[in-house]
């Protein structure tokens, strides 16, 4: 990113100076090398700037966030009637004679998950403790196995995606694949891709468009263009969280950590694309229609009261394949891939077509593209 | 020790005053009690079923808390109205209503904070944003500086009364080198709240009905107006039903007070209005869902059509001196002044941030019972706040609480 510029712009990686450890003629294991110096003082550079911003957290977290704090008697106190208050219940229930070890069990893995740390401040270890946890509840409670994965960013990978107004044709198969792929609430009819159904010959008239739509489609006269969370660069929705509930991942991804989050909803009023939504009621999702293959960040299951959003599937873009949406759509219109790779055909586009991105004034830098054929 | 011995003779004092009373207290109390356990069971319904029982949704995802929320903020920074004059410029007319005002604020203070819980998703979560045990997101979020203002805000206006009511109940003067510097503070603090609160909408780039550079200050002059109006009101209430003694000098100053805040704020709004419908954009349609409807979807019509002529009435009648100093319509003009704001601050101003929403869908607001309910119980809890702490301080500067006074 230039610094002359008084806003955010999007590093796609054209700037980037990269030190691969294969640029350098010395070999990975000596020590004498320039470059090995500056990239160790570079990681010391970073690491003490995160201590200076986040403080100790960031090396302790999930219970020790909590608890392995140096404290006074008054912060002592102050976390003993916080913690009280709420564990009480759970306390009795782990400590009785009568009850079996699965109630016990239950009950420490709640106790555990009610005071955890934020995911985001969590070493690797804490992620897999919670992630086992939460898969070991699920199992206590219902006697089925779901696979939960705290799988970490890549490296060099910035996600991207974008959208051929040319092709969609409004069929929705992105939608309801979204809806089966990320456990979304049934009841609420919670859907994260919103297709709106725009007039011929008025341009992108989003005030005139209907995006709640039950007729055949393709519509005579009408095209279509579908909106869902553009995962931001520099998203104004991260700013604005009062717990850090939500954060951009190190490959684009803007995730939210579901039991972290408050639910004070100031996110869903800074975004300016629609792209969040809220659980007003417990999700609900039939027990046969769920999908057990998990993420932490993506779509395991949500209480009510949090936020959620659309991940690029995180469960399965981290895998190294395409979200549902992109998967289901009969028409190819929606294109994912890897902004960094100069082969990946997000690139291509990106390089080839002429593209844009909505209310691009709002200096929010989406990493969602539109063109035309 | 002896200080100790004398907070708990005041705690009990004070618990014996706001426990007995006359029969018009005794209802009066009753009544709030009734208003706040009504609250408190929709509150119950709400925790059980989700803020699916509320009339928010997707589209519009603040409603009537947030509202309330933001009107009260503007009453809690009121006060400062009537501290500068008393401890800054030490113009004595004001000293009794200043401890009334300053209850009045954390009465206000109170609700506001009842108000953010009841409209958190997760509010058994809500240790995460306590700094130190949970992330505290400063400075990036607003809400946490919000958060950081309104708790002081809450301490300076408890500390600074209290201080002030010990002494007295001992019989002693209090000591100005102790109490000044935290009403000079609470000065500027009063108007930290407000701004920053302003900030909170003003902020989102997303919301173009908020991000205009106005927000801030209309929201001060609109707090400096129903603030004071809401005193004047309270005053004139406890003068009518108590011995305590509030001379015509004093409310005809906050008068003054209420009267050039309201025109000031009658001004800003006819700048909100010239902007936006001289030259209309997309991002007044806003401000013309407000006040004309769009696409036929008109909900907030009768609120904003009440509060407008409220508002411009109650501004003309206060720039009349004649009018201005006769007291009872005085009372009248405080009291259509604070409903036209209460609407045009809370409703008229949430509600449409979110209409039409980012991508021009419009989809109406209207509060549900419970949500109702558990508004009602929270202003009911506020009034049983105020009306405590207003007893037991009239009841020390009347003299009839006393330290060992048996």
């Amino acid at each position: 990113m230039s610094k002359s510029k008084k806003w955010y712009s999007l590093d796609l990686g054209f700037n980037r100076k990269k030190e691969s450890s294969g640029s350098c003629g010395c070999g990975k294991t000596s020590g004498g090398c320039q470059s090995h110096e500056k990239e160790m003082s570079d990681e010391a550079y970073l690491e003490a700037a995160v201590t200076a911003s986040i403080g100790e957290e960031v090396k302790k977290d999930g219970f020790e966030q909590v608890f392995d704090v140096k404290m006074d008697r008054r912060t002592a106190f102050k976390k003993l009637t916080a913690s009280l208050l709420i564990g009480a219940g759970a306390v009795s229930t782990s400590c009785s004679v009568v009850s079996g070890d699965d109630t016990k069990e239950k009950a420490q893995i709640d106790w555990e998950e009610q005071f955890k740390g934020n995911y985001k401040l969590m070493t690797d270890n804490e992620k897999s403790a919670t992630v086992e946890r939460l898969m070991r509840s699920y199992e206590l409670r219902t006697g089925k196995n779901i696979s939960m994965t705290s799988e970490n960013a890549k490296e060099d990978v910035l996600f991207g995606y974008a959208f051929n107004i040319s092709k969609c044709q409004g069929y929705m198969d992105c939608v309801n694949a979204c809806i089966e792929e990320n456990n979304q609430d049934r009841n609420s009819e919670m859907q994260y891709i919103r297709i709106h159904e725009m007039k011929d010959g008025k341009g992108l008239k989003f005030d005139e468009s209907d995006d709640n739509y039950y007729h055949e489609v393709p519509a005579e006269g009408h095209f279509y263009m579908g909106t869902q969370c553009f995962h931001c660069d520099n998203p104004p929705c991260v700013e604005v969280c009062p717990v850090q509930a939500t954060w951009r991942e190190d490959d684009g991804l803007v995730v939210i950590d579901y039991d972290w989050c408050v639910g004070c909803r100031y996110c869903m009023a800074a975004c300016p694309y629609d792209g969040r939504r809220f659980n007003w009621s417990k999700p609900e999702v039939p027990e046969k229609e769920i999908n057990k293959n998990q993420h932490y960040l993506g779509n395991r299951m949500r209480k009510k009261g949090v936020m959620e959003k659309c991940t690029f599937c995180v469960q399965r873009s981290r895998k190294g394949q395409n979200p549902a949406c992109v998967e289901a759509c009969p028409t190819g219109a929606r294109i994912f891939g890897n902004l960094l790779d100069p082969n990946s055909t997000i690139r291509w586009v990106l390089e080839n077509k002429k593209v844009f991105r909505l209310k691009e004034d709002l200096g929010t830098e989406p990493k969602f593209w539109y063109f035309m054929d | 020790m002896r200080r100790l011995q004398v907070l708990k003779s005041l705690v009990f004092d004070s618990l014996d005053t706001i426990t007995k009373g006359s029969r018009r207290y005794n209802l009066w109390m009753g009544f709030l009690t009734f208003v706040m356990l009504v609250g408190m069971y929709c509150y119950s319904i709400q925790l059980e079923h989700g803020l699916s029982v509320t009339g928010m949704s997707d589209r519009v995802s603040w409603g009537l808390y947030i509202s309330n929320f933001t009107f009260l903020v503007g009453v809690a920074a009121a006060a400062v109205m009537l501290v500068m004059p008393t401890y800054v410029l030490h113009d004595i007319d004001f000293k009794q209503a200043v401890l009334i005002g300053e209850g009045l604020a954390v009465a206000a203070l109170i609700m506001c904070l009842a108000f953010v819980v009841a409209d958190m998703g997760g509010p058994s979560v809500l240790w995460h944003m306590i700094p130190g045990i949970g992330v505290f997101n400063f400075p990036n979020s607003m809400l946490t500086w919000d958060v950081i203002v309104l708790n002081g805000y809450l301490f300076l206006n408890i500390s600074i009364p209290f201080y002030i009511l010990f002494r007295h109940y001992q019989g002693k003067e209090s000591k100005s080198k102790v109490y000044v510097p935290g009403a000079i503070l609470s000065v500027f603090w009063a108007v930290a709240i407000h701004l920053v609160t302003a900030f909170l909408y003003q902020g989102l780039q997303a919301r173009p009905f908020w991000n205009n550079a106005l927000l801030g200050p209309r929201f001060l002059a609109s707090a400096f107006a129903a603030g004071p109006a809401l005193i004047i009101l309270v005053l004139a209430i406890i003068r009518r039903f108590t011995e305590f003694k509030i001379e015509d000098k004093t409310i005809k100053k906050i008068a003054m007070v209420v009267t050039v805040a309201a025109q000031i704020n009658l001004i800003m709004l006819v700048s909100e209005l010239f902007k936006e419908f001289y030259a209309p954009t997309h991002h007044s349609e806003s401000a013309y869902y407000l006040f004309f409807g769009l696409h036929g979807k008109n909900a907030l019509l009768p609120w904003i059509w009440t509060a407008i002529p409220l508002n411009v009435l109650a501004t003309v009648m206060l720039t009349f001196h004649k009018l201005r100093n006769n007291l009872n319509v005085l009372y009248f003009c405080c009291f259509i002044l604070f409903i036209a704001i209460w609407i045009e601050k809370g409703f008229g101003l949430i509600v449409p941030g979110f209409i039409p929403g980012p991508y021009g869908k419009i989809e109406e607001y209207m509060p549900t019972g419970v949500e109702i309910g558990v508004t009602l119980g929270i202003w009911a809890l506020g009034a049983f706040v105020f009306t405590i702490l207003a007893k037991t301080a009239i009841g020390i500067e009347l003299g009839h609480l006393r330290y060992k006074k048996k």
